[in-house]
Order: C-alpha cells, then sequence, then structure tokens
C-alpha cells in the first residue's frame, strides 16, 4: 500500500507542530524518519493513525482518504509498533499476538482456532513461536519488539509504523530487529520506522524523511539525503561519511584541540 | 514455563470454580442453627423443581421432611445464598472490568468510589457520577496514573463519608440510624426471595455485555493509543464498560449495602490463577467471587450468636491481602 500524505499541518494549541509535510511511502521501501527530539515524529504518526484528527492536509492509503476512518478501517490498513513499554498485566505472547487479530472480529466476539492459527503463523515466521507461551514481561527487549512485529503481522495491515523501534535494545538486538524489518519492506510491506541513528537509516532505509522544526528538511533515497550538512542542521553537531568496503559510514568529528576532524 | 494461561489450563481452572461453586452453595444450605441434613437439603430442593415441571402430579414424591426445614431452606437460606452469589459475582467482575479500563490493577468499585453511596434509588445515577469524577480527576492531574487514581478515589471517598457523617447526625436513633450503620457494614440479612429478581435484573444487563466484551477489555488495557491503533474505539469501549461495571455495583449495593474488598481481591487472586487474559480472567474471577462471598456470608451468620455484618469480614480478609499485595516483589502489581 502506498501511504501518500501532502501539505500535513498541525498545531497544538496555535503552536505550530507540522507544517506542510509531504511525502510518500511505499510498497517494499523502508522509509526512516530522522529528526531531533520534540521534532513531531510522534505527532506525525498519530495523525496518520486516526489519534489525532486535527489535522489539515490529506493523509491516504493507496489513493485512499484515510480522514474519517474508523479506528477498525485504520487498524485494516496500518499496523503501529510501539516501543517496548510496561504492560500493567502480564500476557502471554500467544495473547499479544492475538490482539493484533480484533480488527477482523466482531465486537462482541472473542479470537478462535483461525485466529490463534494467523497469531502462530505470525510468530513462526518471526522465528520466535517457541516463545508462545511466555509472559511478555519475561522476555528481553529484543524479543518484546518482535512480539509486537508479530502481532503488526497478525494484524495482516499492509503498512507498519514503528516507533524508535530500537531505542531500547542493545547492539545486538536493534541489529535483529531491523534486518526483519528490512526483510519485511522486500516482501513488500510498506515500513514508517522513525529513528534516532542515522547509522541505521543510511545502512537499512530506502528512503529517509527528515524533520526539522515541523517542516521536511530533506526527502528521498537514502545515500542522497544524509550529507554532513543535513546531519548538522539536524542535531547540530558535526559528522562525517565514510565509504567502507561494507557501505558508508557515518562518524562523528571528534573536536580535539580545536582541530577539525578532516585529518582522517 | 512462565504463564498461566492456555486454552486446557484455563478450561481446568473455570472447570473446577464452577465446581466449588456448586458443593459450596450445597453445603451452605445446610448450615445454620436450625440443623438441615445435606441429603434432605437436596430432596426439598429437587421437590421444588420436580413440583415447578408439574410433574409431581404424575409422580409424586414422599415427602420425608418437616415443614420447618422446608421454610428454612427455601425461604430463609435459598435467597440468601443466592444473593450472595450474585453479589460476590457482580463485585468481583466490576473489579476485573474497572482494573482493565483503568489499566490499574488497584482500581475497585470500593477504591472508584462506585460504592459509597447509600440512597438505593439514586445508588446508579450517583455511582456512575462519582466513578466519571475519579476518573476525571485522575486524568486531568500531572503525575503516576496509579497513585492519582487512588488518590482521587480517597477524596471523592471522604467527600461522601462527609455526606453520610451527616445523615447519621440528622437520622432518627431509633430507627433510621441503625438501619444506615448495617447499611454501610454490608449485610445479606433479611433478603427475600422477591428481592432477587430486583436486582439481579440489573446486574444481568450489566454482566452480559462484560463477559461478550471480555477480549477487547484485553486491548483496552495496554492504553489508549496501543488500543486504537488495533482497531478498537477506545472511547464508546469504555464508556460502556464503565456503565456495565458501575451498573452491577450499585445493584449489588441496593440489595447488599456496602461490601468492599471483593472486587480487589478476588481479580487478582484469579489473576494468579488462570493469567491476566479476561476470556479467563472475567468468568474466573465471577464463579470465584460468589464463592467467596458465599463462603464470607457461611461466616458471617454461623460464627458467633449475633451476625457479623459481611463487609466487616470482607475487610478482615482484603486489608492484609492488601498489604500482601504491597509487599510483594514482582513487579506486576
Amino acid at each position: 500500500m502506498t501511504l501518500s500524505v501532502r501539505d500535513l499541518s498541525f498545531a497544538y494549541r496555535k503552536t505550530p507542530v507540522l507544517t506542510d509535510v509531504s511525502f510518500d511511502a511505499e510498497p517494499g521501501g523502508l522509509l526512516a524518519i530522522l529528526g531531533p527530539n520534540g521534532v513531531g515524529k510522534t505527532t506525525l504518526f498519530r495523525c496518520i493513525l486516526g489519534e489525532q484528527k486535527r489535522y489539515l492536509g490529506t493523509i491516504a492509503v493507496d489513493g485512499e482518504n484515510m480522514r474519517g476512518f474508523s479506528a477498525r478501517e485504520t487498524a485494516r490498513r496500518i499496523a503501529y509498533i510501539p516501543q517496548t513499554h510496561g504492560m500493567t498485566f502480564r500476557f502471554s505472547v500467544r495473547d499479544t499476538v492475538l490482539m493484533g487479530t480484533t480488527h477482523t472480529l466482531s465486537p462482541f466476539a472473542q479470537p478462535g482456532r483461525a485466529q490463534e492459527r494467523i497469531a502462530a503463523e505470525a510468530l513462526e515466521k518471526l522465528g520466535i513461536l517457541h516463545l508462545e507461551d511466555r509472559s511478555f514481561d519475561t522476555l528481553s527487549g529484543g524479543e518484546q519488539q518482535l512480539t509486537y512485529v508479530a502481532r503488526a503481522l497478525a494484524q495482516q495491515a499492509r503498512t507498519l509504523l514503528m516507533d524508535e523501534p530500537t531505542s531500547s535494545l542493545d547492539y545486538g538486538n536493534q541489529i535483529k530487529v531491523l534486518s526483519v524489518v528490512k526483510e519485511l519492506a522486500a516482501e513488500g510491506y510498506t515500513v514508517l520506522l522513525s529513528t534516532h541513528n542515522p547509522q541505521h537509516a543510511l545502512r537499512y532505509a530506502d528512503r529517509v524523511l527528515a524533520l526539522l522544526d515541523g517542516r521536511v528538511s530533506a526527502f528521498g533515497p537514502a545515500k542522497e539525503v544524509l550529507t554532513p550538512a543535513l546531519l548538522e542542521s539536524l542535531y547540530g553537531t558535526r559528522a562525517e561519511l565514510y565509504d567502507t568496503p561494507g557501505g558508508p559510514v557515518i562518524l562523528p568529528v571528534v573536536d580535539q584541540n580545536n582541530k577539525k576532524g578532516e585529518s582522517q | 514455563m512462565n504463564t498461566v494461561g492456555g486454552r486446557k489450563r484455563r478450561a481446568a481452572v473455570l472447570l473446577m470454580s464452577t465446581v466449588l461453586l456448586f458443593v459450596l452453595f450445597f453445603v451452605s444450605l445446610t448450615f445454620g442453627r436450625y440443623s438441615v441434613p445435606f441429603f434432605d437439603v437436596i430432596k426439598i430442593l429437587w421437590h421444588r423443581l420436580w413440583t415447578l415441571t408439574g410433574l409431581d402430579r404424575v409422580l409424586p414424591m414422599t415427602v420425608s421432611w418437616t415443614e420447618a426445614m422446608e421454610k428454612t431452606v427455601i425461604s430463609i437460606r435459598l435467597p440468601r445464598i443466592l444473593t450472595a452469589c450474585l453479589v460476590g459475582c457482580s463485585l468481583s467482575a466490576a473489579g476485573a472490568a474497572f482494573q482493565g479500563v483503568f489499566k490499574n490493577p488497584m482500581a475497585s468499585p470500593d477504591i472508584l468510589g462506585a460504592s459509597t453511596q447509600f440512597i438505593t434509588i439514586f445508588s446508579f445515577v450517583s455511582s456512575i457520577l462519582t466513578v466519571a469524577l475519579v476518573f476525571l480527576i485522575a486524568q486531568r492531574a500531572p503525575g503516576q496514573r496509579t497513585v492519582n487514581l487512588i488518590l482521587a478515589g480517597i477524596m471523592v471517598g471522604s467527600l461522601f463519608s462527609a455526606g453520610t457523617s451527616y445523615l447519621k447526625l440528622v437520622a432518627d436513633p431509633s430507627n433510621q440510624l441503625p438501619a444506615i450503620t448495617y447499611w454501610l457494614m454490608g449485610s445479606l440479612s433479611g433478603v427475600r426471595l422477591s428481592s432477587i429478581l430486583p436486582a439481579a435484573i440489573p446486574m444481568a444487563a450489566g454482566l452480559v455485555p462484560l463477559l461478550l466484551l471480555r477480549w477487547r477489555l484485553n486491548l483496552l488495557s495496554l492504553g489508549e493509543s496501543e488500543a486504537r491503533a488495533l482497531g478498537v474505539n477506545t472511547d464508546l469501549l469504555r464508556a460502556v464498560l464503565i456503565l456495565c461495571a458501575t451498573l452491577i455495583t450499585a445493584a449489588s449495593i441496593s440489595v447488599s449495602g456496602v461490601i468492599g474488598w471483593v472486587g480487589l481481591v478476588i481479580p487478582h487472586l484469579c489473576r494468579k490463577l488462570i493469567g491476566s487474559d479476561n476470556r479467563g480472567l472475567l468468568p474466573c474471577s465471577m464463579l470465584v467471587g460468589a464463592s467467596f462471598l458465599l463462603l464470607v456470608d457461611d461466616v458471617s451468620r454461623n460464627l458467633l450468636a449475633t451476625e457479623i455484618p459481611i463487609g466487616i469480614l470482607t475487610a478482615v480478609i482484603g486489608a492484609p491481602f492488601f498489604i500482601w499485595l504491597l509487599l510483594r516483589k514482582e513487579k506486576t502489581l
């Protein structure tokens, strides 16, 4: 599914949060959303998910305007993968994934064998079927994140919205989660992923949307968009790009004795 | 195995709770000052059913019990036992529902103030208002939501208890005051068969939607945005669940007075037995809640020569449980 955002503006009590944001996210591609804290990434997600309705502009999936969609209509098209967080109550991994199928059920129905099969398939696909009886809160951060991804697959929406999936993961789990997401994109899912790590964007994303002060600062193929100039304008810190046999690498410039980092 | 859950375990726990309830139900009918042997109780009940079907005219049963036995079982104990089951079931279901809706393991009819009302006729309306008030205060206040809800509950509760105190002050000390006092302590004495139906109808009206929506209650406990993103109309669902839970609380209170702690303690106990999935938790809470209140009521009417108000007993059991809850190391409080 192609997600198109056109001229999206949103203000919170007259303070503009997003201004004229336009971009497309296409199936088979991974779009990384970069930007400093408080730039409106979360607000953007909330608008796309229909949680914030008072926005200007249009958000459309495959040409269909999503304004006025019910929660269920949105859930059919877009799956949200939150950051891992504590749960008030202990649900098993199976039940957590099963919750993804809720929008396919009538309001008074309980998930049955058909839904359990869908959940099991999603777990199987991500290679975490062996965790299904575990309690969600006993999982590692990476396993929790994969469980959320499985839940999104069980939801059977073709667009995945990920809110900083790697923010609380250790290095190994970051790579594991990103590889899974990359594979899903290659399978034809439309993936939007917000991240604080430009290196991740460079390594895994096909396109990058850089937000600054609620505006699109840059949008395009990752390798073209991610320049030292952009990074400096986004984060206020200097970084350089280096070509290595494994692909381009972003390294922050370490200021030693006021020498600029070009000595490398 | 880290979780309790899964189809088989759920079915097993629910079956056991049902069996427990049935056993307690029949055993409770034999308890009391006036002794009625167990088999006579069964025969009396069977006779009643038999008569209801009209088959007794074809196949009459031999009456082997005294009229006093029948009167004790049918007119005194049965209504009381049925009411204890209904009230226990309702309060526990309301507790489980409130805990899910407010994603707060401390939420319960008493803490939310749903059970501090005392004018029966206005009970439902004022309960809804109280819950709404507590909820709004807790949401508006900055800081931790779990704590906010409890603090808001305490404050609104004390506001209403001020009202109660005033009513006690102006009440007629010879008849109104004792009635109010006993009512506030909760009691199932004096329940008649005829008073069950008016309470059972609103209870059923609240319990059925709760049971039907129990899967979605799980999603609501994940929080607003996540539940919404999973396709749930959160505003509507929350409103329906709160309305139903408050309705059954109000209906319980109208028949039994204020009985605290059940709605907090039972869902917690059941979470240990069957897990947090409300597909199992809600029915389990209802069954265990019914058994629990029945048991406590048995104690209440048999332990001492004078009856101990049931609310006192549930507090004696509930408060230590609450302390244990606070001291427990697990972080899933």
